[in-house]
């Protein structure tokens, strides 16, 4: 059992668990947090990502010991002070997805790159999110979405 | 919209009465104003959708209105929402109707205790067959409304109009009375009788324009509820011990160290072991920690074999059509062309893998499971836990997808009988590698067709016979006078020569049978020396399918060449689901790696009355963009019984860097009534991406998916010139 400590969403969160456990179950097991979705385990579709320390990170293949001391950000903490997230509101005007479990890892890889680069151009934004998987086929929509998102946001957001 | 409102209050308490009594139900929904929506032709609809195990729809419980004191309506519906946004157009229609604001509107889906019996959701039904009924509904409630506002306002009934949830005097606007006033305290059920006057396409406020989907707070916000994120207090999430190839027996399993896992719980139930525990990982861990012995039949078949083994284990075709005379059609041809066309098989892969959560409490249980069939699975689970129907309710959460693939429940029956077991909430939720094994895949599949020309490029002879992909989309819909379309062998279900089970798979079958008949199309065009457009237009005679195939054409820019032309243009055209389709594609090949680049799709399609125009292109969006996989990349590869496929790195499906310019087109918006709009679009992707290879690089490509493997090797058998 190992004792970690990190920042999620904005709050020290502190746990007793194995630590190299991954993210991904913590986050949706012992933290509640359901955003975070299991689309395959093993890197491969994105629907974990979360960000930490501002980079794209994908929760599934990340024991939660390597994020101790870091600062976590999950969809769920992505909408600040009731508000919602330019990204988010701009999936929502855009009609951006169908079924939506892709979603929150789409956000997450999507505020990434504008935090990184907030000019990122189509071509930025379709080689940043080419890991994340959508099987519905929403891709026109959430690449819109993200070109519009981006014109309105300049990449600030906690933490 | 408020879905979770409607969700949550009674997720504890499972009651459901034995059978379903009616005047129980009414009054478990509480007071309002009820209205009972019967089918049109429930007869119909039950043939058109395969059966249901025999059941039927109970003749006058399809859905039911609910309009609250608070004016809130309330549509209960067996549909499920798993992308395709019937939460969005049922709710379209109903307000329309009822001339009430989307906003006001709650959905209430697949679950079993609220919502009358409902086969499932699949086919690209939902509109059609349950749209008209749930229309006449809102109109007959807007009619009761307004007898009711006329007692309370005293004003004849001819006198009131309706708007925005209010009832009012024509002329003197502020006498009014709201819904939610006229239902206080008040329990009404109708039956309709006689067919109400719905609205007339002119009339209509909402229904034919785009609304942003009704879930979407819900969706960007991660709040949206899939099966996998609901919680119960106790619940232990499960891991099942799998063989490693269909068909395997299991030999001998020791779990004693997975037993040593602080934690765990190991359940032994005849052919089922699963190791649970309150952690999804430690559950893993456990399932890591059993050694098993499984015997392994030795393989018959492969990815490679398997379309000889189904030629010959397919038995006598059945005639889907046929017409005039073949022999006669042989002699008249100047030019007969023979091909057969394959694919293989193919995963749906929805996002979300197969996910349930069953809770028992007494007697009774509760399951919550990603499913296109809730009612279905009821009767599934009661058979499996013998236990009365009554005491089984099944609730659908938003589903992360189906395609046809989550009509199977195994997960949901896994879930209740370990739920039974152990007394405790119990969450299966597969793996990647389980989704792929369990899959009930689209099936691989084999036509044959022998065709003939007249010099003039007249189609005179069309010999058809589809082995294993089913008869939707088989039958041909051009003018030729000597034809006979056959379908052999079964394509779904477990058992007979596929080595693992086959079931529905977005448009199913007519992926299959618009690849075969529109590659063979292009192929009798280059023969005749015509333009592929122009040769289609000559051969057919269906005033619908000219119309869409003339708007794509317009559209994308056609000009009429020969193929190949070199500029890799392709075109196609199909019906699923009583809506035509028409694409055009452009593509680029890449002569040395063989890899095929979409760089362009139109896509003009005939769905009659449209009811979100803009829901409507999404969903063509999606089956261009799925279609490509199964056009470009996507095959199981399997060894006997064994599924060699386990992850998106083997398996791959289209991503970002696929993404062709994608441009729709609606026509024929205006023209009741609605038809399907969740598969067809997808049904011509195999066949215009082939024609436009064909078109590129002169090479003809007879099998999907069109790997880079298999576009080198056609360009090797078939060089230019
Ligand atoms: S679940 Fe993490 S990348 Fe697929
Ligand atoms: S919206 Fe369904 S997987 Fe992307």
């Amino acid at each position: 059992m190992d004792k970690i400590t990190f920042t999620l969403n904005g709050k020290p969160v502190t746990l007793t668990t194995d630590g190299n456990r991954m993210l991904q179950w913590v986050l949706r097991t012992d933290l509640g947090l359901t955003g975070t979705k299991y689309g395959c385990g093993v890197g491969l579709c994105g629907a974990c990502t979360v960000l930490v320390d501002r980079k794209m990170t994908r929760a599934c293949v990340t024991p939660v010991k390597n994020v101790a001391g870091k600062n976590v950000l999950t969809i769920e903490g992505l909408a600040a002070d009731g508000k919602l997230h330019p990204l988010q509101e701009a999936f929502a005007r855009h009609d951006a997805f169908q079924c939506g479990f892709c979603t929150p890892g789409m956000i997450m890889s999507a505020a990434a790159l504008l935090m990184e680069n907030p000019k990122a151009t189509r071509e930025d934004i379709i080689a940043h999110m080419d890991g994340n998987l959508c099987r519905c086929g929403a891709h026109t929509r959430i690449l819109d979405a993200i070109e519009d998102a981006a014109k309105t946001w300049k990449g600030e957001t906690r933490p | 919209m408020r879905v979770p409102d409607y969700e949550n209050p009674d997720l504890h308490d499972p009651t459901a009465p034995d059978t379903f009594d009616r005047r129980e139900f009414l009054q478990r929904l509480g007071g309002g104003i009820i209205i009972i929506v019967t089918l049109s032709d429930p007869a119909a609809w039950a043939a058109r959708a395969g059966g249901g195990g025999g059941r039927s729809y109970p003749e006058d419980f399809n859905a039911y209105l609910r309009i609250g004191e608070d004016g809130r309506v309330a549509c209960f519906t067996g549909k499920i929402e798993m992308g395709q946004g019937p939460i969005t157009s049922l709710a379209q229609m109903l307000a329309d109707e009822l001339d009430v604001t989307m906003d006001v509107v709650d959905m209430v889906m697949g679950d079993t205790d609220r919502c009358p019996w409902d086969m499932g959701t699949f086919g690209s039904m939902t509109t059609r067959f349950f749209g008209p009924p749930l229309r006449a509904a809102g109109a007959e409630a807007r009619r009761v409304l307004m007898e009711l506002a006329s007692e309370s306002l005293k004003v004849p009934v001819e006198n009131l109009a309706t708007r925005n949830g209010v009832v009012y005097e024509k002329g003197r606007e502020k006498n009014q009375v709201s819904y939610g006033q006229l239902a206080k305290g008040k329990t009404i059920e109708r039956r309709l009788k006689v067919k109400p006057e719905t609205k007339s396409v002119a009339e209509f406020q909402i229904i034919g324009k785009s609304y942003t989907r009704t879930d979407a707070l819900e969706k960007v916000t991660g709040r949206a509820k899939f099966a996998g994120d609901l919680r119960e207090e106790g619940m232990l999430y499960a891991r099942l011990l799998r063989p490693p190839a269909h068909g395997a027996k299991l030999k001998s399993a020791d779990t004693s160290d997975a037993e040593k896992i602080e934690g765990v719980k190991v359940v032994r139930d005849g052919d089922m072991i699963a190791v649970l525990h309150p952690l999804p990982d430690m559950a893993q861990k456990a399932l890591e920690a059993i050694k098993a012995e499984f015997d392994v039949p030795a393989p018959r078949v492969n990815d490679k074999t398997i379309f000889d083994h189904l030629v010959k284990n397919a038995g006598q075709g059945k005639p889907v059509r046929q017409g005039g005379n073949l022999a006669e059609g042989e002699k008249l041809a100047k030019t007969l062309v023979e091909a057969t066309y394959l694919n293989s098989y193919v995963a749906h892969a929805p996002m979300e893998p197969h996910t349930a959560l069953a809770r028992m409490d007494g007697d009774k249980i509760t399951v919550w499971a990603s499913t296109q069939t809730p009612f279905p699975l009821k009767s599934q689970i009661a058979s499996a836990l013998k236990m009365p129907e009554g005491n089984v309710r099944v609730l659908t959460p938003f589903v992360g997808g189906g395609f046809g693939g989550k009509s199977a429940n195994q997960q949901a029956i896994e879930a209740a009988r370990l739920a039974k077991l152990t007394g405790r909430p119990v969450q299966v939720a597969w793996s990647r590698q389980e989704e792929f094994f369990y899959d009930t895949f689209r099936p691989a599949a084999v036509v044959k067709i022998k065709s003939g020309l007249e010099p003039s490029g007249k189609i005179v002879l069309w010999d058809y016979n589809v082995y294993f992909a089913g008869s939707r989309g088989a039958d041909q819909f051009y003018a030729i006078p000597h034809h006979r379309t056959l379908a052999t062998g079964e394509w779904r279900g477990e058992g007979g020569p596929h080595p693992f089970a086959t079931g529905a798979w977005r448009a199913p079958g007519n992926n299959t049978n618009t690849f075969a008949r529109e590659c063979h199309m292009d192929i009798m065009a280059a023969k005749a020396g015509m333009d592929p457009i122009e040769f289609r237009l000559k051969n057919l005679e269906d005033p619908k399918i000219i119309r869409v195939l003339k708007a794509a054409a317009e559209k994308f820019g056609w000009k009429p060449a020969k193929s190949p032309s070199g500029r890799g243009f392709g075109v196609a055209v199909g019906m699923d689901s009583g809506t035509w389709v028409a694409h055009i594609a452009e593509v680029e090949v890449n002569r040395e790696t063989g890899a095929v680049r979409v760089k362009r799709v139109v896509c003009a399609q005939d769905m009659g009355l449209v009811i979100n125009p803009q829901g409507a292109i999404i969903q063509m969006e999606g089956c261009i963009m799925m279609g490509l996989g199964y056009a470009l990349t996507e095959e199981i590869h399997f060894e006997g019984g064994r599924v060699l496929d386990t992850d998106f790195g083997t398996y791959v499906i289209p991503r970002f860097s696929w993404l062709p310019k994608i441009e729709t087109m609606l026509v024929g918006a205006n023209e009741p009534p609605a038809q399907g709009g969740g598969e067809p679009a997808i049904i011509c992707m195999g066949a215009v991406i082939a024609n436009a290879i064909y078109d590129a690089v002169g090479a003809r490509l007879f099998q999907l998916p069109m790997t880079p493997e298999r576009v080198k090797a056609a360009l090797a058998a078939q060089p230019v010139g």
